[in-house]
């Protein structure tokens, strides 16, 4: 009699158990508010990003086209990857002095793993993070970015 | 003339035959290999093959300075990223015997909760998967999610941050930061009971899992089984409390020790740590002390020379980082002890004579990182 | 009552009359044949698109998601874009594949389920062929499609593929008889094994109210066993994709592949509508005895769309189950089956004899 009992306690148990599971799912079937998903490539246009969100690195240019690179080569020691070459130039000032500056900062998007150890580094604060995230080419070549702008030259404030 | 061939008369029912259970196939989480012996559907024996995702991460340490070697770390157990960066971290401290901010310290110790109760919601989800219950996976990542929001908003990416540096912190959380971490927590211990009525209690999911893959707490300690598998064996061996670092010592939690030591048992021991996890997540978050968030190094980390070695407690286990310095700006020779490997290396000895639906079940419930294992 | 405005039973005699007035009644009967083969042919394919749409659609709400929005309205034509997909894929042969049987087993698994939905009557009249022996031939039928996925299993050259076919076999052989006792037990308290027969004696009042207790349990007994045969989860072992990869039909690829996919949701909607017609009424509308005012309401809803509702209801059902629960194994697949599925029944259905007997049912 006692292993008919049980029998029958067991199948009560499992029937229970397997109705609180059904519970759950039934009960986010009828709730789509709580739906999760985003419709991505539709609110792009409202889609913003948290403000320290790693896109890519980025050089900040103001309005008159001038950065704060110096062109030091701190970030190049710094980077891990291998993602960063900095080619300086050297032009000679006024006065008469050779003065070393940023010809070019290449940095390599498609070898960068966003640690931020450039950006830590930079005694300047050249370097920022960008908030770009869709990075797919068809060229792998594009990868390659040079930061500063052509034309730009470096702040006056920073090159004293 | 027709030549009569005696072939061996050999047992059809004792002949075993093999199936690779990956690198591709949809239970092993990566690409492991398990060359399977079966006879029928009984697993014989089990051999793991490793390797195909090694980096040589190691290697790669040697020419890297400690501030880089940081992001490497990120890519051997991506899911406890930040407990990775962590064990490098205090190693450097501890060998230059520099003292960090209390700040630091709390909010490493907070990070790093948050971190494995992501690593346990992914565990969930996949788990979940594993047993054949699609929708477990939704609802694991769907919480997680939460924790990506208060890392994407704090540190910038969602799940390899290189947030810690020797010293300290990369930046000060946002100030949004303690506000998402309650909100989470009041979020998630709402959504925990849906774990647990649509996995936990559920009678096919504790037929399949009860009684199935064994481990006995010897087993577990000769065989190096550690975190929450190893717990459930009954083997005390959680770092935080047994060797407190950060602020663990402040923090008041239980660790749990499972007596089964199956299947089961070890889920268990997770949904308890996600629990516990929380707890000390509501002890420290409002405590977080003013000050610096890192402490002041020099530009060019230098180890004395010498030997070096700590140990934390990983999503998946203690996780050990062995440094041998020459006294240069990189480390001569670098050593992770990944608690993957140690708990893969446990899974033959626990899958003899069970059936291929059980070997998933173990799997999952070992909860490897195939990255973690290879590095 | 009044059933005359959805009969299609003076159709069906006006179409008949209409060809054996032209033709010889060979020639007539030719014809029907494959008007009813075509038509089947084209509800066949259109519910099958349905359905896979519908079980996207179901299990992405339970999982707090949106599901297919990006072809069509609400992503509705999804599955016609998949379909084509698989039509244009690559037929890959596999080496060392036994190519006649490995090409044959996904034709008997679509021929097996396209003979079963023959007889299942969608509305007053319109149902190809009413047997005396409708559920026998229907259980029978049906179960032909396990040869199928045997075949697929065995001759694919895969051990995967090998491992999933031999769990089917012993599954569907073991939750045949689940079934067939399941439905006996209505066959008991409908009298009949003709379908359009049982759908008659339901007009006052399905058999899931009318036995009571016996006929609920059957119910239940039914909806798990035949959830089991259609291998679908909790029971698909067969596929079973985190261990065997795919099961059976691992190595199947472009239109093949499809043929399986599209079986198993028919197999699905032909127990759904066994279930709807045995225990639910099939297309009888929902009556209660007494309120005349309500059950004429219900009456001007035509018997199709009852029919559809309640199929749709019990695959909904189905589908509830596969996106809770995790998988069984294979020894408690057969424990369950064995041990309690089975005993149950057979109680049930003595139950079910005595209650019928004593004139215990309403």
């Amino acid at each position: 009699m006692n292993s008919i009992f049980t029998y029958f306690t067991e199948i009560f148990h499992a029937v229970k158990s397997l109705l609180t599971g059904m519970k759950v799912t039934g009960r986010y079937f009828f709730s789509p508010w709580e739906i999760v998903t985003q419709q991505y490539p539709e609110n792009r246009k409202t889609l913003k990003m948290y403000d320290r969100f790693k896109g890519e690195v980025v050089m900040p240019h103001n309005g008159n086209n001038e950065h704060r690179c110096t062109g030091c080569g701190i970030c190049e020691t710094a980077c891990p990857n291998g993602s960063i070459e900095v080619i300086q130039n050297k032009i000679e000032m006024p006065d008469g002095k050779k003065k070393r500056i940023i010809d070019k900062h290449i940095y390599h998007l498609s070898m960068c793993t966003f640690c931020g150890l450039c950006i830590k580094s930079c005694p300047s604060d050249a370097l920022a993070w960008g908030q770009e995230f869709e990075h797919a080419v068809f060229d792998r070549a594009k990868l390659t970015k040079i930061l500063n702008k052509p034309g730009s030259s470096i702040l006056k404030d920073i090159a004293e | 003339m027709k030549e009569v061939i005696n072939l061996p008369v050999k047992n059809i029912e004792e002949e075993e035959y093999h199936i690779n259970m990956g690198p591709q196939h949809p239970s092993t989480h990566g690409v492991l290999r398990l060359v399977v012996s079966l006879q029928g559907e009984i697993v014989k024996s089990l051999k793991p093959h490793c390797g195909y995702i090694h980096r040589g991460i190691e290697k790669m340490c040697e020419k890297d300075t400690y501030p880089q070697i940081i992001h490497l770390t990120d890519r051997m157990d991506y899911l406890s990223a930040h407990i990775n960066n962590h064990a490098v971290c205090l190693l450097v401290e501890k060998a230059l015997e520099v003292d960090v901010p209390e700040r630091v310290k709390y909010i490493r110790t907070i990070v790093d909760e948050l971190n494995r109760i992501a690593s346990h919601q992914l565990w969930w989800c996949s788990f979940g998967m594993d047993m054949g219950g699609l929708t477990c996976f939704f609802y694991g990542l769907r919480d997680r999610e939460k924790i990506l929001d208060i890392f994407e908003e704090s540190f910038g990416s969602r799940l390899l941050h290189s947030y810690y540096t020797p010293g300290g912190l990369m930046m000060d959380i946002h100030p949004n930061f303690q506000k998402g971490v309650k909100d989470f927590i009041k979020y998630f211990r709402k959504k925990i009971k849906d774990y647990d009525d649509l996995l936990t209690g559920n009678i096919i999911m504790q037929l399949r899992t009860k009684g199935v893959g064994i481990i006995s707490k010897e087993d577990a300690i000769s065989y190096g089984v550690t975190g929450p598998s190893g717990r459930a064996s009954g083997f005390a061996c959680d770092v935080r409390k047994h060797h407190p670092y950060g602020v663990y010592d402040k923090a008041d939690f239980k660790e749990i020790l499972g007596t089964a030591g199956d299947t089961f048992e070890r889920y268990m021991m997770r949904m308890y740590e996600m629990r516990e996890s929380m707890k000390i997540l509501e002890q420290l978050i409002d405590n977080i002390p003013a000050g610096d968030y890192a402490a002041k190094m020099k530009a060019v980390i230098k180890l004395p020379a010498g030997e070096y070695f700590q140990r934390v407690e990983a999503a998946r286990g203690e996780l050990g980082v062995y440094v041998v310095s020459d006294g240069n700006k990189t480390p001569y020779r670098m050593k992770f002890r990944s608690p993957n490997f140690s708990n893969l290396s446990a899974l033959d000895h626990i899958s003899r004579g069970v059936k291929i639906a059980d070997l998933v079940a173990i799997g999952g419930s070992l909860d490897y990182v195939i990255p973690d294992i290879d590095r | 009552m009044n059933f005359s405005i959805y009969d299609f039973t003076s159709f069906n005699q006006w179409i008949d009359q209409f060809l054996r007035s032209v033709m010889s009644p060979f020639w007539a009967i030719a014809v029907e044949m494959v008007i009813i083969g075509l038509a089947i042919l084209l509800f066949y394919a259109l519910v099958g698109l349905f359905l896979v749409y519908a079980e996207r659609k179901v299990c992405a709400f339970m999982q707090n998601r949106v599901g297919p929005n990006r072809v069509g309205p609400y992503g509705f034509f999804q599955t016609i874009a998949d379909f084509i997909k698989l039509m244009l894929k690559e037929l890959i042969t596999i080496k060392n594949a036994d190519q006649l049987l490995f090409n044959l087993a996904p034709f008997i698994i679509i021929i097996a389920s396209f003979m079963a939905i023959a007889a299942i009557p969608f509305a007053k009249g319109l149902h190809a062929i009413d047997f005396d022996i409708g559920i026998l031939y229907v259980i029978a039928v049906s179960s032909l499609g396990v040869v199928g996925i045997l075949l697929a299993g065995w001759s694919s050259n895969s051990k995967y593929s090998l491992i999933g076919a031999m769990r089917s076999g012993a599954q569907i052989i073991s939750y045949e008889l689940s079934v067939g006792l399941s439905l006996l037990t209505i066959i008991i308290l409908a009298g009949t094994m003709q379908f359009s027969a049982i759908v008659e004696g339901q007009a006052n009042g399905w058999f899931i109210f009318k036995g009571h207790i016996p006929a609920f349990i059957a119910f239940v007994v039914f909806l798990i066993s035949s959830t089991a045969e259609t291998n679908r989860g909790p029971f698909d072992l067969a596929e079973a994709e985190s261990e065997l990869t795919a099961g059976f039909h691992t190595e199947y690829s472009g239109i093949k592949f499809a043929f399986f996919f599209l079986a198993e949701y028919m197999n699905m909607f032909i127990v759904a509508s066994i279930a709807a017609t045995v225990f639910l009424g099939g297309w009888m509308a929902f009556h209660v005895s007494g309120w005349n005012g309500f059950n004429h309401i219900m009456d001007f809803i035509p018997p199709f769309v009852w029919y559809i509702g309640k199929t749709f209801f019990v695959i909904w059902i189905m589908m509830w189950f596969k996106w809770t629960f995790p998988r069984l194994r294979i020894d408690q697949l057969l424990t369950l089956e064995w041990k309690y599925l089975l005993p149950i029944n057979l109680v049930n259905i003595l139950i079910m004899a005595f209650v019928v007997l004593m004139g215990w049912h309403f």
